[in-house]
């Protein structure tokens, strides 16, 4: 073993013989909880882009029938 | 089809409660390294850990296969990395002379058992840096107390 991993292992050990933090009881629902909110909030942001989206196709396509059936975009009566 | 859903997500629950149930006990003694606290006054360390595990659960069905450890030791990092300003300031833990990257050297490499390349990649470093951060990290730690590290010291100065 070298002087390194001699060292490593007595920091390591240092480490792990440190005192642990009780691990409160709630931790699992308040965490899933948060996650859950994480979820409800990035589905919402999705379902808004496709709204967006979609209300953006429709507007697109009812500009471009107004303007195709619009007298100013027909072509010039012959003789002008 | 709601039914289905709610039955998915009441499985979910309970998968993830076991998980907590079994791993939570070492993670949160990693985020109590990472934040420097005392092991009595956990505060930062479990609202660290709490924010890693949302977005662990948020990421459930999305593992196929991935270990949720490896994954909520990876949230563990980026939530400790987005905030590591906040635990600069010594609070009494253990690793308390040590720099925040420093921390996360010694967490992930001698505490997790992390191979060095691994955490080089898990941290966007090169290999060296790691094994560099690591020598340092470890000899602060042995040298007697009041001796600062040369991160420490070069952040105080």
């Amino acid at each position: 073993m070298s002087g390194l991993e001699r060292r490593e292992a007595e920091a390591r050990r240092l480490l792990l013989a440190g005192p642990r933090p009780p691990v409160p009881a709630d931790l699992a629902a308040r965490a899933a909880g948060q996650g859950r909110r994480l979820l409800r909030g990035r589905r919402f942001v999705r379902g808004a882009a496709w709204l967006l989206l979609v209300a953006a196709v429709v507007a697109l396509c009812a500009l471009t029938a107004v303007a195709g059936s619009s007298p100013g975009a027909a072509p010039p009566p012959p003789g002008w | 089809m709601r039914e289905r859903r709610a039955a998915h997500e009441r499985r979910r629950a309970r998968e993830f409660e076991s998980f907590v149930g079994g791993a939570g006990g070492r993670l949160l003694h990693a985020a109590l390294l990472l934040t420097g606290e005392p092991a009595e006054r956990a505060g930062a360390a479990e609202s660290l850990l709490t924010a890693a595990l949302a977005r662990t659960y948020a990421a459930w069905d999305a593992l196929r296969g991935e270990d949720p450890y490896d994954r909520a030791r990876q949230e563990l990092v980026a939530a400790y990395l987005r905030t590591a300003r906040r635990h600069r300031r010594p609070r009494g833990g253990a690793l308390d002379r040590l720099a925040p990257y420093e921390r996360l050297v010694v967490v992930l490499r001698l505490y997790e058992g992390v191979a060095e390349e691994q955490t080089a990649a898990c941290l966007g470093l090169p290999a060296e840096r790691v094994r560099a951060l690591c020598a340092r990290a470890v000899t602060a730690l042995l040298s007697p107390a009041g001796a600062p590290s040369a991160g420490r010291r070069r952040a105080a100065s």
